[in-house]
């Protein structure tokens, strides 16, 4: 049958289906090839083989007892080490959750086993998904599979190296200013933020609560739609999950059509700070959109402008509180309980000892940022930079279906390159950002290699909240026209490991 | 330590000022942002859940039964509801707050701008209330191993989090000038109405022993005729109503005593010691903790519908002070006897005993009689005494049929207090039925007059009031069981004497 992980999760889905393939078999040649390569790339944090082999196996009797099997029953996944799992060691990619298993499943999880999906385990990941090269997490870095000197993009980097390595056709990462799609441009794959409210947070450790969503990367826009409508809908247990339907992404990248929209680039994503193979591929696949029948105009968003600043007061405040329960006294990491020590004392000598220096960077702006007499010019303020970025989306949204931008500014930078400039770093997510403070959908897709470093380029599409199903139709419009020009999808063209 | 300057001495020199903060726990079957069970004195830890817990990725969910019975709390109050509202994180480190948050209200409270009357000595005193608004309780702490029970010297700590995430409903008043020395008296009235429009609506037991309904008294004093206010301290741990006014009146006279020694009053929490009846320093708040307030993202905002609001307005049920306006208006009371009633805490009792069939004016004498006495002697409510109202109306019943005296039916409550069973099987066990069989009292009067017949004698010679001597003799010999009048008829008569 040839190489197994070469496969889309669709066409798993369907071996598997029909009995041609087994899911056993489907998931030991994935955890075979984690075993030949993760070494070298560092995606998993965990690898949970004899969960993954009996999922698999139930999914095996199940289609043997003529039960019906959805599109991605027994298609393997790494799952983001940010989501809970019952039993399944949880860390964050911090120091201070080591061991830590929770003993409640995430509602990504249950969707996820309710389709059939067979985990593999948790992927590595940005301490508590702050970051954007995966090198803060306490475990090591990730290492990008285009060049193993360079970053998977972050905070979801294990998720997508995952993906981009072929050791899993799918994973779940999660985007709080970008970390789904960054990590999809830089590793040359298919990564996709859902609407906020989309898809449940429930179980999903939170970094920046108004922020954060999980959602899918795959290698095809068709596999991201399959894993998004399986892990979308409303959750009784997330009050900020929206109570309608999912959006008919398998649809519409089924569909894949672009003929009669109408697509805005933004004005203000363009320019200094971008690499310049960054902008001709960006450049090229608008293009092609353009001669796909899309209607291209320029639009110009001026808030924009300010979204970083307010990302990083908004989102840091809120993880100042998110992060206080990591205080040792009901779990994980304690540091200091020598019998003579007080409460207060161990709190602080815990955290001392288990955040690394971005968490506590971002803790310390945080907790200064909602400080008495600082709140209204910080929190405050950020706040209403959101609103007017919300106004600049749905004025944009007035006059186009989807707007586009680069994903990320530049490619994969080597590792070590930013660790010690934050600011440098945080410039990654200048494109994605806004998305998250506006809370709508947004998708990054390959659209080429930088012809100066050879290294994937990302497009980011951007539709209004609840418009997921166009995110899914212009990225598979756009994939199709790549792939009959090239013969393959460009992650297929990656260096062997 | 500064002396206590005495209460009526304080208060020619002083003008008090007070605020009361009041929490409430919600009687709802679940908690807050969650689905566990609320039941009291359960093992710990066993009614707890992710979200509870605060563990990683759990998330809140807003209990509607909660928010239902705040609004109809507001609506009681006569407070604005407001139409958009959000919960709001309160942020501090402690090892009973599993997030080391607590999710509150802070700027945006869901019941503002309410009013509650009460009346003390004949007087209207409205309460202003500020706010009302919905929080989460947190865990148990038990310290261990110190002498105080406070975390200070203990060798370590237990935490219980079956109480954290229960719904908890915070009243605060605006300040309260203007009480004067009743300033202890309007504290507790107010805390009494409160509790009572709480069990009214049923949307707590508030019961104070078991915590489901805290208080926390704010004093200042100033001299009187300033401008300004004082500075106030914050009474903790006030646990019954009784503890709310002498709370009150033991802060007057501290802070009294400390500004008559030329001190300042610091702002401060304070602890109530039920045993003493006084107030101990606890953390100063001079340095005001900063909380880092910020609206709660993990919940959607608080909308109620107008038309929920109305619906829920128009199902109050009868209130306290219409209540007792209307039985009042029943039972035919002036103030001063309503006023005693209420104080005796005796108007559900009194109620239901002429519901079950006694008259108004009988139910009142036993409840604030004989039974009132007894409650006050355990220091206990009347409504926790071992005897119900069926039993007291079962009582008047017998006393009206002619079977019990009133000295008799003393006895059968005494009897049904000590938990010798019903008024009939005391009325029973103890042979406390009225002796009027005339042939059984015949002889008896037959002896008395032999006994004393000098008595007798003056009373064939005019001296009718000299009988009640001979009454008292023969009441003495059935033991009390005789019916007064009957004997005192029968004397007359056999001494051919008529009134």
């Amino acid at each position: 049958m040839g190489d197994l992980t070469r496969l889309t999760a669709a066409d798993l889905g369907a071996l598997i289906a029909s009995g041609e393939a087994s899911a056993v078999e489907v998931t030991q040649a994935h955890l075979d090839r984690i075993g030949k390569v993760d070494e070298s790339i560092h995606a998993y944090l965990h690898v949970d083989t004899e969960g993954a082999l009996t999922a698999a196996a139930a999914v095996d009797s199940a289609r043997k007892i003529g039960s019906p099997l959805g599109p991605l029953a027994g298609v393997p996944l790494a799952l983001k080490d940010v989501l809970t799992q019952e039993g399944i060691p949880t860390t964050c990619g911090s120091k201070i959750l080591e061991g830590w298993r929770p003993p409640y499943d995430s509602t990504v999880v249950r969707k996820l086993r309710a389709a059939g999906v067979v985990i593999l385990g948790k992927a590595n990941m940005d301490e508590f998904a702050m970051g954007s090269s995966t090198e803060n997490s306490a475990y090591g870095p990730t290492r990008n599979p285009w060049d193993l000197d360079r970053i998977p993009g972050g905070s979801s980097g294990g998720s997508s190296a995952a993906v981009a390595a072929f050791t899993a056709p799918l994973a779940i990462g999660t985007d709080t200013g970008g970390s789904i799609r960054q990590p999809a441009a830089v590793c040359g794959i298919v990564g996709a933020k859902p609407t906020y409210g989309g898809v449940s947070r429930y179980g999903l450790v939170a970094f920046s609560s108004s922020l954060d969503q999980a959602g899918p990367f795959a290698r095809t826009v068709l596999d991201a739609a399959l894993l998004h409508e399986a892990i979308a809908g409303h959750d009784p247990l997330d009050s900020t999950s929206i109570d309608a339907a999912v959006p008919p992404v398998v649809a519409a990248a089924r569909q894949a059509d672009v003929r009669g929209m109408r697509i805005g680039v933004v004005r203000e994503l363009s320019g200094e700070g971008y690499q310049s193979g960054v902008e001709t591929r960006f450049a090229e696949a608008v293009e092609l959109l353009n001669s796909l029948g899309a209607e291209v105009v320029e639009v110009s968003c001026p808030n924009f402008d300010y979204a970083m600043a307010a990302y990083y007061l908004i989102a840091p405040s809120e993880a100042s509180s998110n992060l206080a329960r990591f205080d040792a006294m009901r779990y994980g990491l304690r540091v200091g309980d020598d019998g003579t020590a007080g409460v207060e004392e161990v709190m602080s000598r815990t955290r001392a000892a288990g955040f690394g220096p971005e968490v506590k960077r971002r803790i310390i702006l945080g907790t200064y940022a909602l400080s008495a007499g600082y709140y209204d010019a910080y929190y405050g303020s950020a706040q209403k930079v959101r609103t007017l970025i919300s106004r600049d989306f749905d004025a944009a949204f007035a006059q186009v279906d989807v707007l586009v931008s680069p994903t990320a500014p530049t490619t994969a930078f080597p590792i070590g390159d930013k660790v010690d400039d934050p600011l440098a770093m945080y410039l990654q997510d200048l494109c994605t950002i806004p998305s998250n403070l506006a809370g709508n959908c947004a998708m990054s897709v390959p659209v080429g290699l930088a012809p100066e470093d050879g290294l994937p380029v990302g497009l980011q599409i951007m539709a209004p909240a609840m418009a997921d199903d166009r995110l899914y139709r212009v990225g598979a419009a756009l994939e199709t026209a790549l792939r009959e020009r090239t013969g393959q999808l460009l992650i297929e063209g990656a260096p062997p490991l | 330590m500064t002396a206590l300057v005495p209460y009526e001495q304080a208060l020619e020199a002083y003008e008090p000022v007070i605020g009361l903060e009041v929490h409430v726990e919600l009687g709802t079957n679940s908690k807050m942002f969650c689905g566990c069970p609320t039941e009291f004195g359960a093992e710990p830890n066993t009614q707890v859940c992710p979200t509870c817990l605060g563990l990683p990725g759990s998330l809140p969910v807003a209990n509607k039964k909660a928010i239902e019975s705040i609004i109809r709390l507001g609506l009681a109050l006569n407070c604005s509801i407001a139409p958009w509202c959000r919960f709001a994180r309160k942020n501090y480190f402690y090892p009973d707050m599993p997030k080391d948050f607590q999710i509150s209200q802070y700027d945006e409270p869901i019941c503002v701008e309410g009013y509650l009357d009460v009346e003390v000595e004949g007087k209207t005193y409205r309460i202003g209330i500020e706010r009302v608004h919905l929080e989460e309780d947190t865990g148990k702490s038990l310290h261990v191993g110190g002498a105080t029970g406070r975390i200070h010297g203990a060798s370590h700590s237990l935490v219980d989090y079956n109480r954290a995430g229960i719904p908890l409903v915070e009243v605060v008043t605006k300040p309260v000038p203007g009480t004067g020395a009743l300033a202890p008296e309007v504290a507790k009235a107010y805390v009494t109405e409160l509790r009572d429009i709480c069990k009214t609506l049923g949307i707590s037991d508030v019961k104070m022993e078991q915590g489901s309904l805290r208080c926390d008294a704010n004093v200042s004093i100033a001299p009187r005729g300033a401008t300004e206010w004082g500075t106030r301290s914050e009474t903790k741990n006030v646990n019954s109503l009784r503890s709310v006014e002498r709370a009150v009146r033991h802060e007057i006279s501290r802070q009294a005593g400390v500004l008559d020694a030329g001190g300042r009053v610091v702002q401060e929490t304070r602890h109530f010691q039920e045993d003493s009846g006084t107030t101990v320093s606890g953390r100063s708040k001079e340095t005001a903790e900063d909380y880092r307030y910020f609206p709660e993202p993990d919940l959607v905002p608080l909308a109620p519908s107008a038309d929920w609001i109305e619906e829920l307005r128009a199902a109050l049920p009868e209130l306290p002070t219409a209540r007792r306006r209307r039985l009042q208006g029943d039972w035919d009371l002036t103030d001063l006897d309503m006023e005693a009633l209420i104080n005796a805490g005796a108007l559900d009792s009194v109620e239901e005993t002429v519901a079950a069939g006694a008259s108004a004016e009988a139910a009142r004498k036993w409840w604030l009689g004989e039974i009132a006495r007894r409650a006050n002697e355990d220091g206990v409510e009347v409504s926790a005494l071992p005897i119900t109202p069926a039993d007291v109306a079962a009582v008047v019943a017998l006393v009206d049929a002619g079977s019990l005296n009133d000295k008799l039916a003393r006895q059968v409550i005494e009897g049904v207090l000590a938990g010798e069973g019903t008024p009939e099987q005391v009325v029973a066990s103890r042979g406390l039925a009225v002796v009027s069989d005339t042939g059984a009292l015949g002889t008896a009067v037959d002896a008395a007059i032999a006994a004393n017949e000098g008595i007798a004698e003056k009373i064939r010679g005019g001296k009718v009031q000299a009988v009640g001597a001979l009454v008292g003799a023969v009441m003495k010999e059935t033991r009390g069981q005789a019916d007064a009048a009957t004997v005192k008829a029968l004397i007359l008569e056999k001494l051919g004497v008529s009134e």
